[in-house]
Order: structure tokens, then C-alpha cells, then sequence
């Protein structure tokens, strides 16, 4: 694991190579929440980068880690959970090992959140000019208050927020006001790179385009790197340059948008896109129920082995690695890395009921458009 | 999905549901100290009636003004000293202390039943039952009930400790009442209560089979607080003079020693004795509140920070 | 002001109402209610706390004829409630040319004073302490610390304030054990003396009340702290990278209190009772102390104007948190509190 951690050229979502820079480099990410009956493994050693002005997709089922990754980034991983190691490299400065003081001080400059509930992300009892204004001035210093005034204004405009919205408090607001303002929030120090946690998810679906809509504008405005955080695929597929495939804590595929959805390697990716029934129609990722083993107690092997159609001996013996097959394409899967090897090893039954893998693999089948791991 | 037990996955322990036996929330420390301070308290009557002669509380039984044994002056026949009218100190805190727990559970037992039945009722009901309920507790416990409860027993000559707990007990419902309507409330909202209500259970079974488990923490700690509260009350009525007279309560030793100025006599033993078992009391009860509060929420339980 | 917060004004003031009005009622009905004679009840626990009454029974009809007990109920119940809205008790049985009303106020701003004293007293440190428990980032030796000071919670304040006395006054001679200032020697005025005088003589009866509540407070805190810290605007407001005070009071503690203060104004009612009993203990001259009085001499006019006034000044005493309430918190609904 972690051979491509330093492999920083990437294509972006057209495919060619690009050196651009590298303003987050995740190396070896791992976080663990302590529980009475043994650690939760909710993060384990993951490596990805985001490159300047591009957008990271982050997508897996409920669970899987996400917030997590996304609270690790930030150092705000809420105990009992504890980062147990690697690194957060923000223009090369780690984010992990920095001083309270200064990671103070990093923070909102470098590194934004749209947080996942904006419902409750607001403080209930500070008025939004206040909210906003406290992120602008903990950072820049005092500014003369129709400076800062004005500048708030902009923000909200930025957003489509009327001006109104600037002396209210937060319980005056719907709920994807909140969400708007809170994107307000996250441009307000034109960070580098925002970080958005599932920012459409609890909204109903006309506010749902509208808050992704804001988001487009202002990435295309501000060209800010994003990691888009969601089970959306179909926002996945309006907003992201690259997708990353998460499944119970580990990084299963990366991948250009387009790649994903027309050629995906991992199983799991593939169940993935196979499950949307159409682009338009959005839901939340629910190929089968739940995880299939505890997050304290990973199996060997690899992770997907309990649902994944073609799993085989050799996938409960040997973790397959995240590896490059194809241009800024990786999968961690033995059927490309190890594919004699794979061949060779006998299937095994993964589910005590039988109906269910055959449900999933006749679904695979159905709607799979490539058969591309058809065994 | 069921778990996927292929034979060799199974090979893998699942983990288990819970470590050993020992590792309940309940098992807390701050509820069993707390628990084996007032136990030892309320216990003292019945096994302290076997080692002591209890009559030696009543008045004349025993030379007056005796310091404890440990003083100079004392007798090991008082172990805790003598008061102004000859009652031995030791048997008045024998009688006494589980006297004022026997007032304490009546009145919180009958504060609770009234609130578990009313805050049901605002709970489940809503609409103006719920209003009215709530008009009425709030309205109720604005009322400064040791007031009330110090006129009434000034009319009400010779009270017993049945009659002083439920005096008590009409002014201990409030509180339980808001918690078990909230609870009712936050409880409904969850998934598993609609379900059961949907699926055509009664509400009664809903109550007690679905949602007292999860209510038994927050009514178990809201208990503890009505009997500490209504101890608190009769030790106050009584250290006014106006309890009971014919047995000797801890309150009404305090009150003697203050009417007969033990403060400045020096006779510290004839009210700090008294004073000690109420603070054993009231710490205890104290800790199991607290301890009983942590069972409830976890979240209060470990705030080590791990970073 | 919205029409909500109007509303919710409304509310409040017809609580304030119902509470009055009730507390009335029951000092109507617990004389008549009480099994037997109240005055002669009365009378005779007098006697059994060892005053010597002359000519019992002349005493009992001449109080039957002077308050009014022996018309039809209702007319005795509307006289008492005309009685109530004017204030007007009649005289005191016992201090006979002193009316009711002049000695409750006489004793009222003591009790005020002293309550409201301690009260805030231990609100703010409670809730300090409360605050700082619950804080993550407060410093490891500190947070071993500060459960010391709640050493003494729960323990009945009137029986501290025995031990204090004990401690303080008897033994090492440092603060007065009865009255409210040195009335000897001083004139009540506002004069820095009497003040002075005032605060020494209180400080005694405040810390009974203090050490003993603030740890009810501490730990409500520090649960709502606790509570508080999980919420997603806390995290949002770290993200931010905002300082560590502005996090702690303006968004913490800014949060927490709120339910604190909905818990002061239902606690009120405790704390004016528990007074009675700080007061008698240590012969401060309130309304609690005026109580006690009417109660072992058989005031039996004073005692009702007592109970009123008492009911009535808690009453209000919530009623101005409540009015105060929406003020600091911005959500205010009408059907909550
Ligand atoms: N406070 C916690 N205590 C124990 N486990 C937790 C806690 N928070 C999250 N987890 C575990 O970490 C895993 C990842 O959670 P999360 O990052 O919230 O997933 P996602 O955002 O992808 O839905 C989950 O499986 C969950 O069980
Ligand atoms: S490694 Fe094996 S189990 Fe894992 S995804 Fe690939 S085929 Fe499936
Ligand atoms: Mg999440």
C-alpha cells in the first residue's frame, strides 16, 4: 500500500497528464475511535491527493468513513475517536503533527468546511453577520466595520442569499439558506481548498439542485479545489473531476469521473454505478445492506470480500493494494493485480444466503454495461 | 443483510456483544459508593436495633450532657454522648436516620406515580391535555412548597411520618412529571415506538415493554432526587420544630440543639452527629444521581480527551 | 417585538396569574381544610411548644370574629382575595397596632437581598465550574481540582450553616451569628458603615447557601457543556479556527446556559423555602425569620400575609427570568420554556 502516495501526476477529468499543483497530499491516513469492546478501524492508511482547482468526488455507503477522513483532514476527528497515524500535507506543512497554535491559525485560511448537517451547523443564538464576520476577523485582524460589512454582504450575494439574511439568526432560515450561508462561510477567506461533507443530503430535492447549483458557481468562480463528500452519484457526476471510492475505511478505486461511471474496476464500484437507476434520479448508495464484517475486527484479505460476486480464495488470503491501471485509474483488486494468480483460486460462496449474492450478481449483470469482471 | 457465515469466515470470532458480565454501565462507580452510603444508613436501624437498646432515644433514659466516649469526660455506655434531656445519641441517630428515608421513599414513590401517570398522559395525548399538565406543573412548582408544607403543618398537630410524606409527596411530582412527558415525547419520535404503535400494539404495552427500559436511568435518577428532596423537606420541618415529636428525627435533634444553644455550649456532638448522617445521607443520594445520570448518558461518563 | 415573543409575553404574565392565584387559594383552603379547629389548632400547638396561653377559648372566638372566619365560605374566599390584590392582611395578632403589611415590609428587602445575593452567587460560580468540567481544553490540574469545590453539595444549607456558625463565628470569631447588621451601633441608611455592617452579617448565611447549591449547578453545566460540545456547531465553529475564548463563551457557554437559566426560574420556589430555615438558623431578620415567628407565636394574620407575599415575590421572580429569557435566546417559541 502506498506506492503511489508520491506519484503526484495525475490526470484530470479530460485524462491527460498534468503536473499542476498539489494542494492536499493525504499520506497514510489512519483513524481509529475507541469503543469498550476494541477500536474502530473507521480509517485505514489511506494516500490520495487534490490538486489545484480540481474537485475530488468521495463516495461510499453510510459508514464508511467519509466524515471521518473528512474530520481527520481537518484535525477535528471527535473523540473517542484519535488520528492513530500519517500525514496531511498542506503545502507542505503536516496538519497532523502541527502545534495547536498554528493549526489555529491554518485553519479557514488553508482549509474550509461545508459541514455535513448544515441544519445544526449554525450557532443558534449568534446572528449569521456575526457568524461570518468571527471567521473574517479571528484571521484578518480588526477590520472598520463597513469594510467587514460590506464584505459579508458580497459573500451572501455570492451565494444568492438576500441581504436580509445578514442580521438574521439562523432558526429564521430554511434549510438551504443555512447550507448557503454556510458555503458563504467556507469562501469567505478564498481558501485554497474546501472541504464539503454531504452538503445536499438532508435538503429536499428543488433545494438540493439549488444548493449544488451555488456550489458549481463557486468553484467555477473561485477555481477552489473541493473534496465533495456524498453518496449522490448523480451530483458526483454533475460536480467532481475525479471520483474516490471508499468501502469501510480503505480507498478501493480512484478514478477520472468519466472512467468511473463508463469503466469501473473495483466490484464494489462497479455495484455502485449499477445500482443508480438512472443519472437524474437520486439516492442514496445502497447496493445491500450495511457492512458485512465489524470495523474493529477487519478481516485478512481484502475488504470487499464478503460481498464482492467474484471473490475467491485468494482474496481472503492476500490484501490487494491500491495500484495504477491505466492513466490516473487505481483499484485495489486481485482480479487486475494478481490476475493469474486469480484465475486459478477457487470461488467461494460469500453469503450465508445464497439468494442474496445471486441477486447481486444478476444485478451486476443486468445493468453492468461493460461485464467487465463478469467471471 | 444477515451475517455472511461461510464456513472459514466463521473461523474469524465474531465479537462479542459485550466483553464479560462486568462491563455494564450500571456498574458505576460513583452509583454503588453512592449506593453503599445510604444503604449503610437505612440499614443501621434495623441492624443497629440489634447490637444497641433503641429505647435509650426516648427522654430521661440516660444522664444528660455526656460528651462522647473518644472525649474526655465520656462513657463507652454513650458512645456518642448524651443530650439535655438524657436521650443517648447513638440510638437517636439509629431511630432517626431510617425514619427520614422511610418519609423520603413514601413521598418520592407517590411524587414518581403521579408523574409517570401524567406525563404519560401529556406525552402521548397532546394537544390540551398536554397543556394543561404542563401549565399546572410549572404553576405548581413556582410555588415555594416548603412554605406551604411549614403552614400546614403548623395547623395540623401531632403529624405523623405517613401524613408529613404524602404533605410531601404533593409537592414532588412536578419534576417527574416534565422528565417522563419529554422522554415520552423524544421516545416517540424514534422509529421502533411508531412501529410498534403501527403494527397495531397497545399503547399501554408500548410504554412499559418498548420505552421503560430506556426511561428506567432517567426516572431511577429523578427518583433519587424527590427522595433527597423529600428528606431534605422533612429534615427542614422537623429542625423547625414542626415534625413529628413523639420519636426523635434527625431534624428535630437539630432543632433541640439549637434551641438549647449547643452551637455555643460546645456541645458539638448533640447537632454534629446529626449532621453528619444527613450529609452521609444526602452525599449519597447525591452520587447515585450522579452516578445514575452517567448510566443514562453515556456521553457524560469518559470526557478523557485521547489526542 | 414579533407577534411570537407577544405571545409568549402573554403566556407568561397569565402563568404568573395562575401561580398567584393558586398560591392564594391554598393558604385559603389549608386552615379550613386542616382537620379540626385551625385556630384552636393553632392555639394548642402554641401551647404544646411550651407558651403558656390564658383563656384559650376567649382567644379562639375573639381571632374567629376578627379574620372573617365564620361568614359562608365563598364570602370569606372573595374578602381573602380583595385582601391579596390590595395587600391588605389586617394586623398582626401579636404585635396587635403593627399592621401585617408594614412588618413584611420591613423584613422583605433582607430576604431579597440576601437571596438574590447568594443566588447569583452560586449561579455564576455553579455554572463556572460546570462550564470549565465540561471543556475539553480545560487544563488537566485544574479539572482534578474543581470537584473540591463541590464537596458540600446536597448537603441541607441550613445545616451547613450550622457548622459555618460553628466554625466562624463561635470559634475563630470571624463574622457575627445573628442579625442582619450591627443594629446597635448603626442607623440603616446608606452609609458605608451600615453597608458594610449589611454584606459581614450576610456573608455567613450566603455561603451556606453558596457551597451548598452550587454543585447542583456545576453539574448541569457541565452536562449541557458536555451536550453542547457534540453539537455540529461547535465543530463548525472550530473548523473556523477561531480562538479558544471566543469558542468557549460565545459559542459553549453562550449555549449551555440556556437551559441552566429555564432550571433558575423552576428552582426558585426551592430556594425561597429553603430560606426560611438559613434565616431562622441564623436569626436574619426576613421574611423567612418573620415566618417562623408568626408560626411559634401563633401570628396567624401575619403568617398568611407571609406565605402571599412569599408565593407572590417568587411568582415574579420567575416571571422576570422568563421575560428576561428572550432576550439571550433568539428562538424563543411560545410553547417551550
Ligand atoms: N463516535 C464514534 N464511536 C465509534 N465509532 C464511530 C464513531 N463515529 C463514527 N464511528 C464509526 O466510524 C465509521 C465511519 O463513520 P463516518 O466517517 O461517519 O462514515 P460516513 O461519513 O462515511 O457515513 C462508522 O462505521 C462508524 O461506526
Ligand atoms: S479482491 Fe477479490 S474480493 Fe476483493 S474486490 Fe477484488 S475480487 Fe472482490
Ligand atoms: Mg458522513
Amino acid at each position: 500500500m502506498g506506492e503511489h502516495s508520491n506519484d503526484r501526476k495525475q490526470p484530470s477529468r479530460d485524462g491527460s497528464l498534468d503536473s499542476r499543483r498539489v494542494v492536499l497530499d493525504v499520506q497514510d491516513l489512519r483513524v481509529h475511535y475507541a469503543t469498550p469492546r476494541g477500536d474502530v478501524i473507521a480509517v485505514n492508511g489511506i494516500n490520495f491527493q487534490v490538486y489545484e482547482g480540481e474537485t475530488v468526488g468521495l463516495v461510499g455507503e453510510s459508514g464508511c468513513g467519509k466524515t471521518t477522513t473528512a474530520m481527520a483532514i481537518l484535525r477535528l476527528v471527535q473523540p473517542p475517536g484519535r488520528i492513530i497515524g500519517g500525514r496531511v500535507m498542506v503545502e507542505d506543512t503536516d496538519l497532523v503533527s502541527l502545534s495547536e497554535k498554528q493549526l489555529r491559525q491554518l485553519r479557514w485560511v488553508k482549509l474550509a468546511l461545508i459541514p455535513q448537517g448544515a441544519m445544526n451547523s449554525l450557532n443558534p443564538v449568534m446572528r449569521i453577520k456575526d457568524q461570518i464576520g468571527d471567521a473574517i476577523t479571528t484571521h484578518e485582524g480588526r477590520l472598520p466595520a463597513d469594510a467587514l460589512k460590506q464584505r459579508i454582504l458580497d459573500l451572501l450575494n455570492q451565494v444568492g442569499l438576500p441581504a436580509r439574511v445578514y442580521g438574521m439568526y439562523p432558526h429564521e432560515l430554511s434549510g438551504g439558506m443555512k447550507q448557503r450561508v454556510c458555503v458563504a462561510m467556507a469562501i469567505a477567506l478564498n481558501p485554497p481548498l474546501i472541504i464539503a461533507d454531504e452538503p445536499t443530503s438532508a435538503l429536499d430535492v428543488v433545494v438540493q439542485r439549488v444548493v449544488a447549483q451555488t456550489l458549481l458557481d463557486v468553484k467555477q468562480r473561485l477555481g477552489v479545489s473541493m473534496i465533495l463528500i456524498g453518496h449522490d452519484m448523480g451530483l458526483q457526476a454533475q460536480l467532481v473531476d475525479r471520483i474516490i471510492v471508499m468501502y469501510a475505511g480503505n480507498i478501493v478505486e480512484i478514478a477520472p469521473v468519466r472512467e468511473a461511471f463508463k469503466n469501473p474496476l473495483h466490484p464494489y464500484t462497479q455495484l455502485l454505478i449499477a445500482s443508480i437507476p438512472s443519472i437524474k434520479e437520486r439516492k442514496p448508495l445502497k447496493v445491500t445492506e450495511g457492512l458485512t464484517h465489524d470495523l474493529r475486527n477487519p478481516p485478512p484479505g481484502c475488504v470487499f470480500q464478503f460481498r464482492c460476486p467474484h471473490a475467491r480464495e485468494i482474496c481472503r488470503a492476500l490484501k490487494p493494494q491500491l495500484r495504477e491501471y491505466g492513466s490516473g485509474h487505481l483499484t485495489a483488486c486481485h482480479i487486475y493485480e494478481n490476475a493469474g494468480e486469480y484465475e486459478r483460486s477457487a470461488p467461494i460462496v460469500t453469503t450465508a444466503t445464497p439468494s442474496a449474492a445471486l441477486y447481486a450478481a444478476d444485478l451486476f449483470k443486468e445493468v453492468d454495461p461493460h461485464g467487465r469482471a463478469a467471471s | 443483510m444477515a451475517t455472511l457465515t461461510a464456513e472459514p469466515v466463521a473461523a474469524r470470532p465474531a465479537p462479542q456483544v459485550r466483553v464479560n458480565r462486568w462491563d455494564s454501565p450500571w456498574l458505576n462507580a460513583k452509583l454503588i459508593i453512592g449506593l453503599i452510603m445510604v444503604l449503610s444508613v437505612a440499614l443501621s436501624g434495623v441492624v443497629g436495633g440489634m447490637f444497641w437498646d433503641l429505647r435509650l432515644a426516648r427522654v430521661g433514659t440516660s444522664p444528660q450532657d455526656l460528651p462522647p466516649a473518644f472525649v474526655p469526660g465520656g462513657t463507652w455506655a454513650h458512645p456518642l454522648g448524651t443530650e439535655n434531656s438524657g436521650r443517648d445519641m447513638l440510638a437517636v441517630l439509629l431511630t432517626g436516620a431510617p425514619r427520614s428515608f422511610r418519609i423520603g421513599l413514601i413521598a418520592a414513590t407517590i411524587g414518581l406515580l403521579i408523574g409517570v401517570v401524567l406525563g404519560c398522559l401529556a406525552g402521548f395525548l397532546g394537544g390540551w391535555v398536554d397543556r394543561l399538565i404542563l401549565i399546572a406543573s410549572d404553576a405548581w412548582i413556582t410555588i415555594p412548597s416548603l412554605v406551604v408544607l411549614i403552614v400546614i403543618s403548623a395547623f395540623v398537630r401531632q403529624i405523623s411520618a405517613e401524613t408529613m410524606a404524602v404533605l410531601i409527596a404533593m409537592f414532588a411530582w412536578p419534576g417527574p412529571t416534565r422528565l417522563i412527558r419529554a422522554q415520552v415525547l423524544t421516545l416517540r419520535e424514534r422509529g421502533y415506538i411508531r412501529m410498534a404503535r403501527l403494527s397495531g400494539a397497545n399503547t399501554f404495552d408500548v410504554i412499559f415493554r418498548e420505552m421503560m427500559p430506556n426511561m428506567l436511568p432517567y426516572i431511577a435518577a429523578s427518583f433519587t432526587g424527590n427522595v433527597s428532596g423529600a428528606i431534605l423537606a422533612s429534615a427542614g420541618l422537623e429542625a423547625l420544630g414542626l415534625g413529628p415529636t413523639r420519636i426523635p428525627t434527625l431534624g428535630m435533634t437539630i432543632f433541640y440543639a439549637n434551641q438549647a444553644s449547643a452551637v455555643i455550649r460546645g456541645m458539638w456532638w448533640w447537632w454534629g452527629f446529626p449532621f453528619l448522617v444527613l450529609a452521609i445521607i444526602f452525599s449519597g443520594l447525591f452520587l447515585i444521581a450522579i452516578g445514575l445520570d452517567e448510566v443514562a448518558n453515556p456521553r457524560l461518563r469518559g470526557l478523557q480527551v485521547k489526542q | 417585538m414579533s407577534g411570537m415573543t407577544r405571545g409568549y409575553v402573554v403566556r407568561r404574565f397569565l402563568m404568573w396569574v395562575l401561580t398567584v392565584w393558586l398560591g392564594a387559594t391554598l393558604i385559603f383552603a389549608i386552615p379550613r381544610l386542616a382537620p379540626g379547629d385551625p385556630i384552636a389548632a393553632m392555639v394548642l400547638r402554641m401551647s404544646a411548644q411550651g407558651q403558656i396561653i390564658e383563656n384559650s377559648a376567649e382567644l379562639i372566638q375573639a381571632w374567629r370574629e376578627r379574620f372573617g372566619l365564620d361568614g359562608p365560605w365563598y364570602v370569606q374566599y372573595v374578602n381573602w382575595l380583595r385582601n391579596c390584590m390590595t395587600l391588605d392582611f389586617g394586623y398582626s395578632l401579636t404585635q396587635f397596632p403593627a399592621r401585617v403589611w408594614e412588618m413584611i415590609w420591613r423584613a422583605l428587602p433582607w430576604t431579597i437581598a440576601l437571596l438574590t445575593f447568594a443566588v447569583i452567587i452560586t449561579f455564576i460560580l455553579g455554572n463556572l465550574i460546570g462550564a470549565l468540567l465540561g471543556w475539553r481544553k480545560t487544563p488537566p490540574l485544574l479539572r482534578s481540582l474543581l470537584p473540591l469545590t463541590l464537596t458540600f453539595s446536597s448537603i441541607p444549607p441550613f445545616i451547613f450553616g450550622l457548622l459555618l456558625l460553628f466554625i466562624f463565628a463561635y470559634t475563630l470569631d470571624l463574622f457575627p451569628n445573628q442579625g442582619a447588621y450591627d443594629s446597635r451601633n448603626l442607623q440603616p441608611g446608606l452609609t458605608v458603615e451600615f453597608l458594610a455592617s449589611a454584606l459581614h452579617h450576610a456573608i455567613l448565611p450566603a455561603m451556606a447557601i453558596v457551597l451548598t447549591s452550587m454543585g447542583g449547578w456545576a453539574l448541569g453545566m457541565r452536562g449541557m457543556m458536555i451536550t453542547t460540545d457534540g453539537e455540529d456547531y461547535m465543530i463548525l465553529a472550530q473548523a473556523k479556527g477561531l480562538r479558544t475564548p471566543r469558542l468557549f463563551l460565545r459559542y459553549a457557554v453562550r449555549n449551555a446556559l440556556l437551559p441552566q437559566l429555564t432550571a433558575l426560574a423552576l428552582s426558585l420556589g426551592l430556594i425561597v423555602g429553603g430560606s426560611v430555615l438559613i434565616e431562622t438558623y441564623f436569626v436574619y431578620p426576613g421574611v423567612g425569620y418573620l415566618l417562623y415567628y408568626s408560626i411559634t407565636n401563633g401570628d396567624y394574620t401575619l403568617m398568611q400575609g407571609i406565605v402571599f407575599i412569599l408565593i407572590l415575590t417568587t411568582a415574579t421572580a420567575v416571571l422576570i427570568i422568563d421575560l428576561l429569557y428572550p432576550l439571550i435566546d433568539p428562538r424563543i417559541t411560545f410553547q417551550k420554556r
